[in-house]
């Protein structure tokens, strides 16, 4: 198919472009920008006048609930979610039920992925067996079965032993690592930030030391081992500081945060409201600003949605006994822009931890508007202004604490290798 | 970007009347001293032969305790049936919930029985706020006590007993000793110290039993018990469980005894007036010596004597919040109508 978008601002870092004008696709790809090739007839003009025209987003971590938890999500719900929310491609964590450690499991994602259209998922494999911590998975039968890298998730490694070795094989191999950092023995039974917030509300504390430990030995670790590694969903200032200097040493070390991560703080959970039930858990002022800051100095280099989809009931209990997350694929635009309208970024920056940046972590050829390149392209309204109530997301999972909100900003149209997956 | 919800606010109507009793945080000085007065005057009832009143009279009240304990469910049993209620007690800890029915379930179930008030006790932070705000906001919810978060009738029930003992809260020095990070009764009392003015509150424990920025409800804290207890007028100590010998808090009972266990010597720092209270049940021996409890300066029996009056008090004022409410809410209705 033949498309024209026309009049938009065509945003795209990776090749320094930001201007006003048109762009060409065909047969699924982009074939040019500005001028159309000669004999050129497009079989729809897409209006893009007053809008952005950026690259689709790349999301390091959004869990979709299928294969296990199809009640919460399925790969069919929560892609055409990400559509909607402008992300063409998606990481998803091993945490299915069962674990992507077997390559079923993870051919299995891919295949339903790829029948559903609405967006290229890219599965993690686990990094030990069923996330044990015991025994390594099969990484690179995964590898080759399609996983993009190898985390363990939120499930502990105690060993500092088998964590050395799975960085060892990773490294064999050149594969990427992510790592949720958390020390389970100090998150203990803690559901929130151990702050004066959860010391009023008489909420166990899960103290900021739960992560930066965890980041300090996997650091230490990865600098043994030359592997590459990822940390994803930063919630601390420490956990920033860090990964900075380790950068500074030349590791090759990349993190990214989730969008609700750079806005909010301990202090919502005041009023008890399970909505705000994340992991990690928000945190204080001081590690929300240096969150920003890290984005800014690039030490974070991409923005996620870490979005978690959860069905109605896991939501309805007291705070602690409540499932954790937000889905956020539908916000993570919006939440994002709020960076750009607080003065932290500019929106070619934004764009670029929202695309080329995350592709890089990767190593995927995606977040571009290079000719030749895929035609996966994001158009949205930096102005739309829209409440992501209930029956405005295409998300299972209506669990967002923002539904009350009046958020601006909003994806119009997303194209997929030249097709429209998702109009307004 | 959000407004700030703060959990005490539930617990009012729209004109300040208490219609659920979920936490002292945030409620008026003024509704604290209604309570305590509201009190009082069914202290005095307590020594009478006849000791109901008809306040709650074709009432039901149910107990739902999904944790057991004993002693608070029997105070608010002969709270209501004072105040002429008809009581249901529910020991849920070892029924529904272990059936895998929700607390959503349960509560609904109970609402669907007509009770009119909740008295609630349960092992998760914020659970009577829960019930309150989402499950069954018609039916008053009094906290018997929700994870670490809030015993109020508890702290209002040590106001009472402080009040009837030293008058004044502006002209005293108040010290809270002991297990501060998982005690919900020191949190409402911190909370209910404050907004009454007590000049000055401490707390007094080792760093392992004392939640992250405890300085935030406004108090000094000591590590010293001798120093902590200098010239107070009130000793609030708080209890013990044993298990934190075992979970790396504590190397063990005789060593918390010695440095923070209340004897008469520690209290010969205090006021030579100071009262000792405890919310029971005491361990003897680890948190106070018998001599200190049986002593003359304990008020502990006070308090248990007070605790079934400061409970008749926040129901009455509960019941007649949620009655002021729904008759405002039909004057509304009739006003829409016509």
């Amino acid at each position: 198919m033949k498309l024209k978008i026309a009049g938009g601002r065509i945003i795209d870092p990776a090749q320094n472009l930001d201007q006003i004008t048109d762009l060409y696709i065909d047969a699924g790809a982009i074939i040019a920008l500005g001028e159309g090739p000669d004999g050129f007839i497009a079989e729809e003009t897409i209006d893009a006048s007053g809008q952005i025209v950026a690259p689709g987003f790349i999301d390091l971590c959004a869990q979709l609930g299928e294969p296990g938890q199809t009640q919460r999500g399925t790969i069919a719900s929560e892609t055409a979610a990400a559509a909607a929310g402008g992300v063409t491609t998606l990481v998803t964590p091993p945490t299915t039920i069962p674990v992507v450690d077997t390559t079923a499991v993870a051919e299995l994602i891919q295949d339903r992925a790829q029948d559903s259209g609405f967006a290229r998922v890219l599965p993690l494999g686990a990094l030990t067996k069923g996330l044990e911590g015991e025994q390594l998975a099969p990484m690179h039968a995964l590898a080759t079965s399609g996983c993009i890298g190898f985390s363990n998730a939120r499930q502990p490694i105690t060993s500092s032993m088998v964590l050395m070795r799975a960085l060892e094989y990773a490294a064999t191999h050149d594969l990427l690592v992510v790592f949720q950092a958390e020390d389970r023995s100090l998150v203990g039974n803690g559901c929130m930030h151990d702050g004066s917030t959860a010391t009023r509300l008489g909420l166990i504390g899960i103290p900021a030391a739960a992560e930066t430990i965890e980041v300090a030995r996997c650091l230490l670790l990865a600098e043994e081992t030359g592997v590459r590694v990822h940390f994803g969903q930063l919630s601390t200032a420490g956990s920033v500081k860090l990964i900075e200097e380790a950068r500074l040493r030349g590791l090759p070390v990349t993190a990214d945060v989730s969008a609700h991560q750079l806005l909010l703080t301990d202090e919502q959970v005041d009023g008890f409201d399970s909505m705000f039930h994340v992991s990690p858990p928000f945190r204080s002022v001081a590690d929300r600003d240096a969150l920003r800051n890290g984005l800014v100095t690039g030490t974070i280099t991409a923005i996620c949605s870490d979005h978690q989809p959860q069905d109605e009931i896991a939501k309805e209990a007291p705070f602690a006994a409540t499932e954790i997350g937000i889905s956020s694929l539908e916000t993570l635009l919006p939440l994002s822009l709020l960076m750009v309208e607080e003065g932290w970024l500019e929106l070619p920056q934004l764009i670029e931890r929202l695309c080329k940046n995350p592709a890089e972590v990767l190593g995927v050829e995606a977040g571009t508007l290079e000719v030749g390149s895929a035609a996966d392209i994001t158009i949205f309204d930096p102005e739309l202004r829209w409440s992501p109530t209930a029956d405005q997301l295409r998300s299972k999972g209506k669990n967002t604490p923002f539904k009350a909100l009046e958020l601006k900003g909003r994806v119009t149209l997303t194209l997929l290798g030249g097709t429209p997956v998702f109009r307004l | 970007m959000f407004e700030t919800k703060h959990p005490y606010r539930v617990q009012l109507t729209e004109t300040g009347q208490l219609k659920h009793f979920i936490t002292t945080e945030g409620l008026p000085r003024a509704l604290l001293t209604e309570i305590l007065d509201t009190a009082d005057s069914f202290v005095d009832m307590g020594a009478q032969q006849v000791k109901k009143v008809p306040l709650l009279r074709g009432r039901t009240v149910a107990n739902l305790f999904f944790e057991n304990s004993t002693r608070t469910l029997s105070t608010f049993e002969l709270a209501a049936k004072r105040l002429s209620a008809d009581v249901l007690n529910l020991n849920i800890a070892t029924s529904s919930t272990k059936k895998g029915e929700t607390l959503k379930d349960t509560l609904m179930t109970l609402a669907a029985m007509q009770s009119d008030m909740f008295v609630v006790r349960h092992s998760d932070s914020g659970a009577a706020h829960f019930i309150a705000s989402e499950v069954t906001p018609g039916v008053a919810i009094i906290n018997a006590g929700d994870g670490r978060h809030a015993h109020p009738t508890q702290a209002m029930l040590d106001m009472l007993t402080i009040r009837r003992h030293k008058g004044d809260f502006t002209k005293l020095r108040i010290a809270v000793v002991g297990d501060v990070l998982h005690s919900r009764v020191a949190r409402s009392q911190l909370h209910a110290l404050r907004t009454l003015g007590v000049a000055e509150v401490r707390v007094i424990a080792p760093r392992t039993l004392l939640p992250r920025d405890v300085e935030s409800f406004g108090v000094k804290v000591y590590q010293d018990l001798t120093e902590g207890l200098r010239d107070v007028d009130v000793v609030m100590t708080l209890r013990l469980q044993r298990e934190r010998m075992t979970s790396a808090l504590l190397p063990s009972e005789s060593e918390y005894f010695k440095l923070y266990g209340i004897t008469d010597d520690r209290l010969a720092f205090a006021h030579p007036d100071a009262i000792v209270m405890h919310p029971g049940p005491i361990n003897r021996g680890v948190e106070i010596s018998s001599a200190v409890a049986d002593g003359k300066r304990s008020v502990i029996l006070d308090q248990v004597t007070n605790g079934i009056a400061v409970r008749m008090a926040v129901m009455s004022m509960a019941m007649g919040g949620q009655q002021a409410e729904r008759q405002a809410r039909a004057a509304a209705e009739e006003g829409a109508g016509q």
